[in-house]
Parts: structure tokens; C-alpha cells; sequence
């Protein structure tokens, strides 16, 4: 399988505001290092999942995948084209084959657009079809998602409609281009329990319909587990693991990992779970302590750790960790 | 004497839209130290019901019938002045959101203070503060930190100031609604537990109040589901789980995605929780139920018993409470 | 055809807006009371050449400084012109002066504050210290200087007070974009690869509308008051059409021998044009604001 995305050595500082003693006195620049050196790679028709605690950097990564934010530094690549510096009108055709939906269904959709206009907006947009043609593609994709009998909900705006609903149509919006690639940036989270596996097969529908790729951004590792091919966790801004579904769960090595998938409740009664505590709080983005991110929180902390940041190294077979006990 | 006594209770929110029923008879009662997990969706009433229990439904919302009884007293009709006696001292409520549930312009000390000082007036500053010092201690939180800001602390800890808050007065019932909905999976468990301990230390009973069922199975004695303010089912943990009873309860239990579990084949519920300025007729949940019969479009459905405190809200389970067909 | 069928449809929907204003409790009925009270004043003042008993300027119609009576309702001022005439045709120069000074300050602030806050950085910065530098002025100082430069007349009359306002738009525009500028749905238009201007038009501006209309109001509002200010200090128009700030500045040396009809009447009709249209603007921004904060 061909790799549509790659991303090296992404990093996306944003910049803090100094206190005027602090400007006055200190020469530092303070940033908030959002991502600081993620690679990996994404195959054609996998769904991806990048899932870690909030702070982590996972949504930052995905919105800089699809240039809504310009990174720091770093390349982006897409189907092998460098994308990192696109501009204007060559970014714009990029924006019709990458697509992404927001974790917030009331927040992603214009209070004031119509559905229809909502989704049919990106046809217009990039000229592709107008009119007749622009309303019957709406239908169809209305029918897609889901939301039936389409004329009816054609003219509805989103305060009328659920959350789960609005997120239907978010998703219209983005396939009705027919991406190749989709960055899916918490899109459950916010919906009720019930309604959430309608959205999840609705995605998972149109990964073998449309050949798409996904990106999926998650805190939720139940989910990321039913949903996921490959999972990467991250740990303030870095990548710390990245392993196929089977191997992450069945054999995390990461001491965070570890942490992370004890901690997930079990909706089993009175379940006797071995959680794996954490001492302290995650440092902040803006002082990152030296040596390996999460030394300061690991229980099986060692000399070395605090010396210098470990990298990625292949454990076993298409499942690499990123510290020094492995 | 069951600490907690809820009997046909009823909470509307009059709207200028129409009126919401919020809470729909719904009955129950808890003893002292037990645990009981209240599920539901967005609109299920969950959040409501426990507001009710401390008489705190905000505007335009109003008890419409029913009992609240603790210790027996029945606080439904209690003067304001008299009700806010038993906040904090006999019942304490967990508020969702920790961000915005603290006073950032005081510090936390402040707000221990001013809480033990409200309720027992006697107790010198320097005495309230030397137990506010307790407290943060046995949260896990350093006592140095009494003089700092709200903002000074991470979203965890401020939800375990929180619990601090509620249970520094030594409650018989602490409610807490949504306590973890804005905290990670990690902090998330921290809490929980804390929440634990807290209980046995101080023999408390507890409400959790989550749209999270796993979190509620993993925790709680007693679990009641709610769905558009009716109460759909009621029964222990281990019942709710083995042998669910209700059609939500079923498919709700089946869409939970279980990290246990490999190849596990997620379910959906069609449709989507009613409006609940119209919600359907008869039972509200027939829209989406695949077992709906010709009566429940018609009639609201009673609660029968189906076995040993097992109680569910469904015309399958017949009058008697017995399973027709 | 078509304009039949639009005019229905809009029909169509003013009608059952009316009746659901009014349902909407006490600001939805400030609506329509301040929209009454303008609408009414507008005809009369059109209709005013036609209904009036008398020629408004003609002086020397009856006795001078005659008090209400039968003969004249509300009696005559200084020059023996007739109140009441003068008092239903006196609105037109106000009207005419607010309403071009309301449409050059919506004209030039809102797509300012649009540009300026969506573009951001030093270009905003730049603006809004001139803005704020205008809009520290007190109202009519200004107003008073540029209409000394530029003399009487109806535009420079409006020139003059659209300049006090245009920095009320373009704050209000500015804040609201820029929240609005960070929200999700604006992220969701320039993933979907919109242009910068389908983003301001069909995005942004349609989020704002609601809170413009409100300052159009109020600033309607100000600028009568503005207007009748400056024609009271001699800054007005000068030649000889009836106008209520005319007859305030000339009535008033009147008020100490008892003739207080002369300019009680015009005073009265200024007042209520200013009131109608704050209702609207009060009204509306109470029925507005909830949902903009939902």
C-alpha cells in the first residue's frame, strides 16, 4: 500500500506573551511547544489514529496536516508532493482531496447557512457544479449521511437540528468534494453515547466507498480501538509510541501507554482494574523539562532518562517506542 | 430509614417556548454509604434530577410534584433559609465544569473558610483554617498551597477542590454531576478514586451523575437509566449489566465501546433523543425502539418489577412484570 | 411575475414576524412602539405639505405669537407663521440629514472595521488608533468643527455627523469579528478552501448584521438630536424651509414672555423621533443579544 501522508520532523511553537519585566530583562524567546518533532507516515485507505491526553499536540498536528496552521518547522507531504509552503491557489485545489471535521457540532456549522447551502457551498466554491446539479449533489449527499427525507432537512439551519445531526451534515460538507484524505479531530466526543457508533459507520462507510484515508484524533482509546489500523500516542508534543492496533494494546511498552490504557474504565460492574499510577501533573508545554518528557512522572525512572530525549526505535515488528527501557 | 426518599417526583421547566418535563415520576430511595450511578443522555433529566435533590433547579424551573424526603424530612416545600442549612452540611453538590465553578478573585483557603464559617459560625478563622489545611491534604494537595488562585491550579486538581469543597462539612449525600466529563482518562481515575476513599472514609453516599455507563457500571452499587426524564430502568450493577431489561439499556450497553474486548461489533440507536418541548406520545423512546409495540405509541409505560429490585418502564414486560411473547 | 411572487413572499413573512415580535414580551413590543412612532412621523412629515392648513413659511398668517386657539391649534410663532404647519412639514431636513449621515457612516465603518479586523496585525493596529483618536471626541464638538468648515447644507450637515459616528460601527463590527474570526465554522470555510471574501461575506458579515442594525438605530437616534443641535447653534441649513431645530433656536428667546408653544411643539416632535427610534434599537438588541449568546 502506497503512503498518502508523511510528516517529518513537524514542529509548531506558538509564541507567549512576556511579562514587560520579562521583556525588558530577558533576551529568551517563550513558546509553547505545541508539536515538537513528530514523523510518521500514513498508507493509503488506513485509518490512523493519533490519540493522547488534551495538551498533547494530536489536534494541533492534524490541523497542521491540512494547513490550517503553517508549521514552525517541518515537512508535509502529500501523495509524495511537499505541501509544506503551498500557497494560494495550488492550496486551494489541495483543500478539495484533504477535508477535515471538528470535535464541536455546534460550533463547526454557520448559524446563519442553510443546510443546503452549508454543504453545497464547497461545490460553489471550487466551481465544480451549479445550480440543478449543485442541489441534486446535496440530496444525494444528504442521503449519504443519513439525513432523511433530504428536501426536508435541505432548508433547516443547524439550531434546529441535534448534535449528532450536525455532525452528520459536517461530514457531508467534506466528503461532497470526494477527498482522498480526511483528519477527523475528536468527532464523537461531544455527541451522546448512542449516536456515536451511527457517526463512526457513516465514517468507516465512506473510508470503502470513497477510498478514503483518515487521520482520527482522539483521547478516547475505546474508540481509537474499535476504529483504528495503526495508533501513535503522544506526550506533549512528541510521539512516544506508534504500533498497529494489536501489537499497542495486546503489548504496550511505553510506561505512559501503560499508564494510559489502565486507567480506561471498563463498562464491566465492579471491575478490579490495576491502575497504574503517575506521580504529578503533565509539565507545562512552555518548560519542557530536559532529557525524556515524561521522566518526571514515570515510575520506573532511570539515570538516563533525565540526560537526554529518546527517539523512536523499532521494538519489535512495526511497533516502535521512544524510551530507554525497551 | 433510608437516607434519601424520592417519591413520584416531577421538575418542569416553564419556558416561554412551552413547558419541559424535565423529571417524570421518577421514585427511588438510598441508604446511608450506598452508591448510586444515574445514566442518561443529553435531555434524559439526570443532570435535573439532582439538581432538584439540593433545590437547585435554576429559573424557570420548578418542583412539580413529588417528594424529596432526607432523613425523612420532606424538603420539597422547605423555606429557602431553612434548605440552605442542609446544603453543604447534610447534602453537597460536585458541579461539572471545574473551570468555571471556582471564584478566581479568591483564594482557596477563602472559599474553605467562608464555607465552614457559614455554617458553623462559632468556628474561629484560624480553626477553619487549620481544618481547610485537613482537607487539602487528604485530596492529595499540598496544604502549603491554601493561599494560592484558582488559576493556579490544573483542571484536576480544581475539581478535587471541588470535592473538597463538598465534603468538608462532613455530608451524608454528595452529588456529583458530570464530575470527570472535562478531566482526562488519567486525572479522570484520580478523581474517582479520591472520590472513593473520600466516601468509606467519611461513610457517604454518593450519586454520580455521568452520560459515561462505564464509569457508572465500574463504580456504582445501584444504577438507574434514564431517557427523557423518565427513569427506563433501575437495578444493581451486576442485574444492569447481566440482564438488562429495557431496549435503551440493551442497545446502550452495546454501543459502549469496550477496550477489553477485540472485534467487538458496535451497535447503533437510530434517531435521536426526542425534543423535549414534544416529545413523542406514549412511550418516549418508541421512535427508536425495534421492539415497539402498537401500545407503546399510545400509553406511558409503568414501572414493574421484574425481580429482585429490578424495576423497568416497558409494555414487553406486561403489567405483572413478566416478559409477554 | 417574479416581483409579485417576491412581493407576496415577503409579505408572507413580515406579517407573522409582526405578530411573533409582539409574542416575544416587553422588547419585542418596544420594537413595534418605536416603530410606530417613526413610521408615523415619517408620513406625517411626508405627507406635511398637503395636510398643513397653512403655508409653513408664510408669515403673517394670523397674529404674531397667538397662543393655541380654535383658529390655530397651536398657535403662531414670532413671525406669525403657523405652528402647527411648521410643526408637521419641519421634519424633513432632519430626516433627510439623519438618514444620509446614518447610510455614510454604515457605508464607510462597517467595511472598514470588516477589513481592519479580519486582516489584523499593523494594519488593524493603525486603524484603530485613528478610530479611537475620533471616537475620544466628544459627539458635537466634532460635529461643530466640520460643519463650521464646510457650511450649511443638507450632505454637509450629514458629512459632518457621520464622521462623530463611523467609529461606533467599526468598533462594534470589529469586535464582533473578531470573535467570530476564531470560531469553528469560519476554521471549517477555509478548510473547505474558501477566499478570503466568500469568508468576510457570506461567513462573517451575515453573523454581524445583527448586532449593526441595533447601532443603526441608535445611531439614527443620535444623529436627529445631532442635527437639531447643530441647526440650533446657527450651523444648519439657513435658508428658509420650515425645520423643528429652526424653530427651537428662534422660539427660545420667546419662552421668558410666555409664548412656550413655539418651541415646545417642534421640541416635542424631535424628542419623539429620537424616542421611536431608540426603542427600536433597545428593543432589538434585547431580542438579539440572548441569541447571539446562546
Amino acid at each position: 500500500m502506497s503512503e498518502i501522508v508523511r510528516v517529518e520532523h513537524l514542529k509548531k511553537y506558538f509564541p507567549v506573551q512576556k511579562s514587560v519585566l520579562e521583556q525588558l530583562f530577558t533576551r529568551k524567546k517563550k513558546s509553547v511547544r505545541a508539536v515538537d518533532d513528530v514523523t510518521f507516515s500514513i498508507k493509503k485507505g488506513e485509518i490512523f489514529t493519533l490519540a493522547g491526553e488534551s495538551g498533547c499536540g494530536k489536534t494541533t498536528t492534524g490541523k497542521l496536516i491540512v494547513r490550517l496552521l503553517k508549521p514552525t518547522s517541518g515537512r508535509i507531504y502529500f501523495k509524495g508532493e511537499d505541501i509544506t509552503q503551498l500557497k494560494h491557489e495550488e492550496l486551494r485545489l489541495l483543500r478539495r482531496k484533504m477535508q477535515i471535521i471538528f470535535q464541536d457540532p455546534y460550533a463547526s456549522l454557520n448559524p446563519r447557512m442553510t443546510i443546503g447551502k452549508a454543504i453545497g457551498h464547497p461545490l460553489e466554491i471550487h466551481g465544480l457544479a451549479r445550480g440543478e446539479e449543485k442541489k441534486g449533489k446535496v440530496l444525494e449527499v444528504l442521503q449519504k449521511v443519513g439525513l432523511t427525507p433530504p428536501q426536508q432537512f435541505m432548508n433547516l439551519f443547524p439550531h434546529q437540528l441535534s448534535g449528532g445531526q450536525r455532525q452528520r451534515v459536517a461530514l457531508g460538507r467534506s466528503i461532497i468534494l470526494e477527498p482522498e484524505f480526511m483528519v477527523a479531530d475528536e468527532p464523537v466526543s461531544m455527541i451522546d453515547v448512542s449516536l456515536r457508533t451511527t457517526i463512526i459507520d457513516l465514517m468507516l462507510g465512506f473510508r470503502k466507498e470513497l477510498g478514503l484515508t483518515y487521520l482520527f484524533v482522539t483521547h478516547d482509546l475505546a474508540v481509537a480501538k474499535y476504529i483504528s489500523d495503526r495508533i501513535a500516542i503522544m506526550y506533549l508534543g512528541r510521539i512516544i509510541e506508534i504500533g498497529s492496533k494489536e501489537s499497542l494494546f495486546k503489548n504496550p511498552l511505553h510506561p505512559y501507554t501503560k499508564a494510559l490504557l489502565s486507567a480506561i474504565p471498563v463498562p464491566e460492574p465492579k471491575k478490579k482494574r490495576e491502575v497504574i499510577e503517575l506521580k504529578g501533573e503533565v509539565p507545562s508545554a512552555i518548560n519542557i523539562p530536559p532529557g525524556c518528557r515524561f521522566s518526571s512522572r514515570c515510575p520506573f525512572k532511570k539515570d538516563e532518562c533525565a540526560q537526554t530525549e529518546p527517539e523512536l526505535v523499532e521494538a519489535e515488528k512495526d511497533h516502535f517506542v521512544a524510551c530507554y527501557l525497551s | 430509614m433510608p437516607l434519601l426518599e424520592i417519591d413520584s417526583l416531577a421538575v418542569d421547566y416553564r419556558t416561554s417556548r412551552g413547558t419541559v418535563h424535565a423529571v417524570n415520576d421518577v421514585s427511588f430511595f438510598l441508604e446511608k454509604g450506598e452508591t448510586l450511578g444515574l445514566a442518561g443522555e443529553s435531555g434524559s433529566g439526570k443532570s435535573t434530577l439532582g439538581l432538584s435533590i439540593i433545590r437547585l433547579v435554576p429559573y424557570p424551573g420548578v418542583i412539580g410534584g413529588g417528594q424529596i424526603k432526607i432523613d425523612g424530612r420532606d424538603i420539597v416545600a422547605l423555606p429557602e433559609h431553612e434548605m440552605q442549612t442542609f446544603r453543604g452540611t447534610k447534602v453537597a453538590y460536585v458541579f461539572q465544569d471545574p473551570m468555571i465553578s471556582l471564584n478566581p478573585v479568591k483564594k482557596i483557603g477563602a472559599h474553605f473558610v467562608e464555607l465552614i464559617r457559614t455554617h458553623e459560625p462559632n468556628v474561629s478563622k484560624k480553626e477553619a483554617f487549620e481544618r481547610a489545611k485537613t482537607v487539602l491534604k487528604n485530596l492529595g494537595i499540598q496544604p502549603e498551597r491554601i493561599n494560592d488562585y484558582p488559576h493556579q491550579f490544573s483542571g484536576g486538581m480544581r475539581q478535587r477542590i471541588m470535592i473538597g469543597l463538598a465534603i468538608a462539612l462532613n455530608p451524608d449525600l454528595v452529588i456529583a454531576d458530570e464530575p470527570t466529563t472535562a478531566l482526562d482518562v488519567i486525572v479522570q481515575a484520580k478523581i474517582l478514586d479520591l472520590l472513593e476513599s473520600l466516601r468509606k472514609a467519611y461513610q457517604m453516599a454518593l450519586i454520580l451523575i455521568s452520560h459515561d455507563l462505564s464509569i457508572i457500571l465500574e463504580r456504582c452499587d445501584k444504577i438507574i437509566v434514564m431517557y427523557a426524564g423518565h427513569m427506563v430502568e433501575y437495578a444493581d450493577g451486576t442485574e444492569l449489566h447481566g440482564r438488562p431489561a429495557h431496549p435503551y439499556t440493551q442497545k446502550l450497553l452495546q454501543s459502549i465501546p469496550n477496550i477489553e474486548l477485540s472485534d467487538q461489533k458496535l451497535t447503533a440507536i437510530p434517531g435521536s433523543p426526542p425534543d423535549m418541548l414534544s416529545p413523542p406520545n406514549g412511550c418516549r423512546f418508541w421512535p427508536r425502539c425495534s421492539c415497539t409495540m402498537e401500545i407503546c405509541r399510545v400509553k406511558e409505560p409503568l414501572l414493574v418489577s421484574i425481580g429482585r429490585n429490578h424495576l423497568v418502564k416497558c409494555f414487553l414486560y406486561g403489567e405483572k412484570g413478566v416478559q409477554s411473547e | 411575475m417574479v416581483r409579485i411572487e417576491m412581493k407576496r413572499s415577503m409579505l408572507a413573512r413580515i406579517v407573522p414576524g409582526f405578530t411573533s415580535l409582539v409574542k416575544k414580551g416587553p422588547s419585542g413590543q418596544m420594537v413595534i412602539i418605536g416603530m410606530i412612532i417613526v413610521l408615523a412621523l415619517v408620513i406625517m412629515t411626508a405627507m406635511g405639505p398637503w395636510i398643513a392648513p397653512h403655508d409653513p413659511s408664510a408669515s403673517r398668517v394670523g397674529g404674531i405669537r397667538i397662543p393655541p386657539n380654535w383658529q390655530f391649534p397651536l398657535g403662531t410663532n414670532h413671525l406669525g407663521q403657523d405652528v402647527l404647519s411648521r410643526t408637521l412639514c419641519g421634519g424633513s431636513i432632519m430626516l433627510q440629514v439623519s438618514a444620509l449621515s446614518v447610510l455614510l457612516c454604515f457605508a464607510i465603518g462597517v467595511p472598514l472595521g470588516l477589513f481592519s479586523s479580519y486582516v489584523g496585525g499593523f494594519v488593524d493596529s493603525a486603524f484603530s488608533l485613528v478610530i479611537d483618536a475620533v471616537y475620544a471626541f466628544p459627539g458635537l464638538v466634532i460635529a461643530i468643527a466640520i460643519a463650521a468648515m464646510l457650511g450649511p447644507g443638507v450632505v454637509n450637515m450629514a458629512l459632518s455627523i457621520a464622521v462623530v459616528y463611523i467609529p461606533s460601527y467599526f468598533r462594534i463590527v470589529r469586535s464582533q469579528v473578531l470573535s467570530i474570526k476564531e470560531l469553528t465554522y469560519v476554521e471549517a470555510a477555509r478548510s473547505v478552501g474558501a477566499k478570503w471574501y466568500t469568508i468576510l461575506s457570506r461567513y462573517i458579515l451575515p453573523n454581524v448584521v445583527p448586532s449593526i442594525v441595533v447601532v443603526i438605530t441608535i445611531n439614527f437616534a443620535d444623529a436627529i438630536l445631532t442635527a437639531a443641535g447643530l441647526t440650533f447653534i446657527g450651523l444648519g441649513v439657513t435658508y428658509d424651509i420650515p425645520d423643528w431645530g429652526w424653530d427651537l433656536t428662534n422660539g427660545r428667546t420667546y419662552i421668558s414672555s410666555g409664548a412656550w408653544w413655539i418651541i415646545a411643539f417642534p421640541g416635542l416632535m424631535i424628542i419623539l423621533l429620537a424616542l421611536g427610534f431608540t426603542l427600536i434599537g433597545e428593543g432589538l438588541s434585547e431580542l438579539l443579544n440572548p441569541k447571539l449568546q446562546r
